[in-house]
């Protein structure tokens, strides 16, 4: 039993750098053996080459910065406002019947269409991208805050109305605690979004940030440094991703979704 | 000293009145703790009203046992729920020495602030450990935190949670989470206690276990119950007197004492006398419609 529970832990850590060797395994036959054009697919190696020339020019750590200011200030400011908007909905099933046909337009709307539209409205430095990043991050925030709110345990507001809870006391030991998850299940969502709201915001318009860097680099045609930026750009999200999830790990241990490490 | 005497004298009975005399430590002489008056509760529902209560009488003297019994569905719940003022009656009072625990339609917590509540479920708040858990009243009565940890550790001692004041309750089991729950309703030393069907998930050795040390919890405290449950025995074991109620709408159908020495043990359980009871009660439900 013990000893199957710490394979079972363990078991991730092994399979990830098997999975990833045996991805550039294949990356380099495709190149080598199966004669790909260097044109389309450069070879391991030589994305390997162009990553380390931007970082020892220094010139790509601008674009990162960049990058990352756009998904961390817009999503900051998406889990505020989904957070705000979601309780207040949560609290007001007449307003929230009132917004539903809005909500659902909005949440069918392709937002990447917007895309060019920010760009026009806000310019082509970072602010657009933060725009985007919000809007694209907001909106699995506030639905699950919103269902966070509504569903506080039954049980539990009548252990806190026995004891003659205040408003203010019911908010910060039931209410709060009892939405977090559901933020953070949110979040996990949000963040997603929010990268891809940065980059195609850099795509469209920009004159900075990584998804900028891949555009030019496909301009130039040069692969190795589209398929470098793209690397970042794919660290970038992974890192924020798990960044949510460690402070998902701090804010709530107590959480059935946090396994113990 | 008898063991009883010693029960009575530990619960701090000293409310002078001349208690009952003999093996019984039934305060048929102490002043009227809660009371029940006309209580009637109507549901709406989408299907029409429900009657779930109807026409309730029943004063309850202070350090008295009370057990409710019923078939499910009779209105034991709807009872307990009015008597702890989380529901208002649809008509009728509810009184807490002699005060009502109404003022209009808001409560008076003031009077609640004596009464500890029990539910079916333990109802932990799971990003609370079980310390927490247990000290959360103290914590909403502004008790300092040292305090607060204090009196956790006592009460974990008490119900059998030693060990335990630091985990979380996904990591109890059912029959731990209950005792939570208990320590969490003894915490501010609260006179009434009212119980709903609190051991009704226990297996029978665990129920068995949780009714001794019930049992000694309100001798020690002479705290006042209310004890919902559906199964006689269990009723029976723990009462001064057992209530029965009748389903549809939900009244009391008699309300039968139980004059058996206390401490009780399990064995008690096989007097003559003790089966006298549960045989009376079990034929009053069985005469049911
Ligand atoms: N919130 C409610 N809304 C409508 N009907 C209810 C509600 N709670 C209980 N009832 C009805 O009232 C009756 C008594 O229920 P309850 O007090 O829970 O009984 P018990 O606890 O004895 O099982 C039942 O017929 C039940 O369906
Ligand atoms: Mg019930």
């Amino acid at each position: 039993m013990f000893d199957r529970d710490r394979v079972n832990k363990l078991l991730p850590w092994i399979s990830s750098p098997i999975l990833l060797l045996v991805f550039l395994g294949a990356w380099q036959f495709a190149v080598s053996v199966a004669g790909v054009s260097p044109f389309i697919l450069p070879s391991p190696a030589a994305v390997g080459d162009s990553l380390v020339t931007m970082f020892s020019s220094g010139t790509v750590w601008a674009h990162i910065k960049v990058t990352l200011i756009e998904v961390v200030v817009g999503f900051a400011i998406a889990v505020v406002i989904g957070t705000a908007l979601g309780a207040i909905l949560g609290r007001l099933p007449w307003l929230e019947r009132a917004l539903q046909p809005a909500m659902v337009a909005f949440q069918v709307l392709p937002k990447i269409a917007l895309v060019p539209m920010f760009v026009i409205l806000f310019g082509y430095g970072v602010t657009s991208k933060i725009v985007v990043t919000i809007i694209l991050a907001f909106f699995p925030i506030m639905l699950n805050v919103l269902l966070g709110v509504r569903s506080v345990d039954r049980g539990h507001r009548d252990v806190m109305r026995g004891l003659g809870a205040s408003r203010w006391q019911t908010f910060r030991d039931l209410e709060l605690p009892s939405t977090l998850p559901y933020v953070f299940a949110g979040a996990e969502v949000g963040i997603v979004f929010a990268v891809i709201g940065a980059i195609v915001g850099e795509y469209l318009g920009a004159n900075e940030g990584l998804g900028h860097l891949a555009f030019t680099s496909l301009n130039a045609l040069d692969a190795p440094g589209l398929y470098a930026a793209i690397v970042l750009l794919s660290v970038l999200g992974v890192v924020l991703f798990f960044a949510v999830t460690l402070a998902k790990r701090l804010v709530i241990p107590w959480h059935e979704s946090v396994t113990k490490m | 000293m008898t063991r009883e005497a010693t029960a009575r004298h530990a619960a701090g009975d000293t409310s002078a009145g001349p208690v009952a005399g003999g093996s019984a430590a039934r305060p048929e002489q102490a002043p009227v703790e809660l009371e029940l008056v006309g209580v009637s509760k109507v549901y709406q529902t989408r299907r029409g009203l429900v009657e779930a209560v109807k026409d309730v009488d029943l004063s309850i003297r202070r350090g008295e046992f009370i057990s409710l019994v019923g078939r499910s569905g009779c209105g034991k719940t709807t009872l307990l729920r009015i008597l702890s003022g989380l529901l208002p009656p649809s008509a009728g009072a509810v009184r807490a020495s002699g005060q009502s625990i109404w003022k209009g339609a808001n409560r008076d917590d003031e009077a609640l602030r004596r009464f500890g509540l029990v539910f079916q479920d333990a109802n932990l708040f799971p990003w609370f450990t079980v310390a927490e858990n247990i000290s959360l009243p103290l914590k909403l009565r502004g008790v300092g935190k040292a305090e607060r940890r204090a009196r956790a550790e006592e009460l974990c001692q008490q119900v059998g949670l030693r060990g335990f004041e630091g985990a979380y309750p996904r990591e109890l089991s059912g029959g731990m989470r209950q005792r939570a729950a208990i320590a969490r309703a003894l915490s501010y030393h609260p006179s009434i206690l009212l119980m709903d069907e609190p051991f009704g998930a226990l297996d029978a050795l665990t129920r068995d276990k949780m009714n001794l040390e019930l049992q000694s919890i309100h001798a020690a405290a002479g705290a006042t119950v209310v004890f919902v449950t559906h199964s006689i025995t269990e009723a029976v074991f723990l009462a001064d007197r057992v209530v029965l109620l009748t389903p549809r709408p939900g009244r009391i159908r008699s309300v039968t004492p139980v004059d058996l020495p206390r401490p009780r043990s399990l064995q008690a359980q096989s007097s003559a006398q003790f089966q006298a009871i549960v045989r009376e009660l079990r034929t009053q439900l069985d005469e049911e419609p």
